[in-house]
């Protein structure tokens, strides 16, 4: 459904952050993208949904392909009309606007008709929403927000949704109760999923495939059992030794080191 | 006493035209960050214009009117595709000379149709006077309040319930966030300014026939939304109906009440201007990031 080949992305002219990405995310799928802070797992999506410009990014090489059609010199309306939609970084909610209202500008570019169907859908899968419904959304807590964010992605159709690090800040619980929503959505309504996560062991349990990436290349691919499987993976993202202990802290420092020399 | 309601009924009225004027400047500096020191002028193409369509090519009154603020729309948009559009991502500061710059053209164009002698106009608003809480009290003052409200009251509605006002509030909270879910930016600033000129335009018409003459006073008039904007918030809209209030009976009080000689009614609004930017220079009700700019 959606193919990256060997994508180059450029900040300002200068900074080089993606360097020659390549990867697939196939039709019905959750597939994840796991790297550490910084690794350019955001400017992958910004890349897929044409956010890099308002940022002064810009793909410099490679192509992205949705559904066929290269889509890495469209406009992010563009694309959203295509079925692609990112649930940004840090929620994004807009904060003076009602929960209610942030999700009629979710579904900005569809049908005013379809309105009040897609609501009642969005209410279906959180609830919580519908009882903040005439609530700023400045006001919800981080768990809430989230859910507006993922619910405001909802009211536009996609095929895609493009999630970024949705567990950021929340507690566990709450992280819980929104991953078997967005396996809900996966299965229910058979949209694709792309989910960035920082949390390894989480985006592992929920996807049927991921990539690791490193300083803005892909380091590692396969199944997200595979990947456990890789000592890796256990040691650097999943902070597991041999015998599947958590590790020490001075243990995870000295991998910390290692892994800088070796990237 | 009746004087003193008299002074505040008028203050009154003037302060909606000049709330009606700062709420355009408010909407485009909220969805663009844009400072737009060409707000007056905008307030002199409507009337300008009106006073085109009626007393020069004829047209009944309300008809006149209309065309004008259609055609001062037209302006404002194409203002925002020509001249700002292209001005994307450069620093604020070139925004606002751009902006100064522009004020000066438009005050040219008009002077070179026009001319700079004032020219009598219709007053479309009736003339006679009412005795409200025994002042008198000019029915035109009423009209100018009361279409300001309407006028305050439809574009409530707007910003509300419907798409584009709700795309502009988002886009004003979080432009990038608006982008990710396929709001068009571009369209929102044109609204914006199209917005900004409607409601200055219907501000400087008020004033043509509460003057009874089209003349660059009433430009002159428009550069109160500075004191305005600063006094309530340069991103907010209540304040800039509060500051509008505030900052007309100002101008009534000080005209009115101190001696005639010291001319306080013109400055009195820039004496609150240079105070409140010393002591709250992000506004009765703005938010604390006034130092970007
Ligand atoms: N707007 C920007 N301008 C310049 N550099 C940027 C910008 N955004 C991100 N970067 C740089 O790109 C790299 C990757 O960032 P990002 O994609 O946010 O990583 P991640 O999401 O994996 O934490 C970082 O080194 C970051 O400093
Ligand atoms: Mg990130």
């Amino acid at each position: 459904m959606l193919s990256l080949n060997n994508i180059e992305v450029i900040y300002n002219d200068v900074v080089l952050v993606l360097k020659g990405l390549s990867l697939e995310v196939p039709e019905g799928r959750i597939v994840a993208l796991l790297g550490s802070n910084g690794a350019g797992k955001s400017t992958t999506l910004k890349a897929i949904s044409g956010l890099l410009k308002p940022e002064n990014g810009e793909v410099t090489d490679g192509e992205i392909l949705f559904q066929g059609q290269p889509i890495h010199k469209k406009d992010a309306a563009e694309i959203v009309r295509m079925g692609i939609f990112q649930v940004m970084e840090g929620r994004r909610v807009f904060e003076h606007l009602t929960v209610e209202e942030n999700l009629r500008a979710g579904a900005y570019t569809q049908p005013l008709g379809r309105f009040s169907e897609d609501l009642a859908l969005v209410y279906n899968y959180f609830p919580r929403l519908k009882e903040r419904r005439n609530q700023v959304a400045g006001f919800l807590s981080g768990g809430e927000q989230q859910m507006l964010a993922i619910g405001r992605a909802l009211m536009a159709h996609p095929k895609l949704i493009m999630l970024d690090e949705p567990s950021l800040g929340l507690a566990p619980l709450l992280v819980a109760e929104i991953f078997e929503i967005i396996r809900r959505i996966n299965r229910e309504q058979g949209t694709t999923i792309l989910l960035v996560e920082q949390n390894a062991r989480l985006a592992l349990e929920s996807a049927h495939h991921a990539y690791i990436m490193e300083n803005g290349r892909i380091v590692l691919d396969g199944s997200p059992a595979d990947l456990k499987d890789n000592a890796d993976v256990r040691e650097f993202y999943l902070g597991l030794n041999e015998i599947g202990s958590r590790k020490s802290y001075r243990e995870v420092k000295h991998y910390k080191r290692r892994k800088r020399w070796l990237s | 006493m009746d004087r003193i309601i008299q002074l505040a009924l008028s203050g009154i009225a003037n302060g909606a035209i000049f709330a009606l004027v700062a709420l355009g400047f408010v909407l485009i500096y909220k969805s663009s960050d844009v400072i737009n020191f060409a707000q007056g002028e905008l307030l002199l193409i409507g009337a300008y214009l009106t006073y085109a369509m009626v007393e020069q090519f004829g047209l009944w009154w309300p008809a006149g009117v209309v065309v004008a603020v259609a055609l001062a729309a037209v302006v404002g948009v194409l203002i925002e595709q020509l001249v700002l559009r292209p001005l994307i991502g450069e620093p604020a500061i070139s925004v606002i000379m751009v902006t100064i710059g522009l004020s000066s053209l438009l005050r040219a164009i008009v002077g070179a149709i026009w001319g700079v002698t004032p020219r009598p106009a219709p007053q479309f608003l009736p003339t006679d006077t009412v005795t409200i809480l025994g002042a008198n009290v000019g029915v035109d003052r009423i009209w100018a309040f009361g279409l300001a409200i309407a006028l305050f009251a439809l574009l409530t509605l707007f910003f509300r319930f419907s798409r584009e006002g709700i795309a502009m509030r988002a886009v004003a909270d979080d432009q990038q966030a608006a982008l990710s879910m396929g709001i068009s930016v571009k369209k929102v600033w044109a609204v914006a300014w199209a917005i900004a000129a409607i409601t200055a335009a219907v501000g400087g018409i008020l004033l043509m026939s509460i003057f009874g003459g089209v003349s660059g006073t009433i430009g002159r008039v428009g550069l109160l939304v500075f004191p305005v904007v600063i006094l309530g918030g340069l991103d907010s809209i209540p304040g800039a109906i509060i500051g509008g209030l505030i900052i007309g009976l100002l101008q009534s009080f000080a005209g009115g009440l101190l001696p005639p000689e010291w001319g306080l009614g013109e400055v009195a609004p820039f004496i609150i201007l240079l105070f409140i930017l010393l002591v709250r220079p992000y506004g009765l009700f703005g938010q604390r990031i006034i130092e970007r700019v």
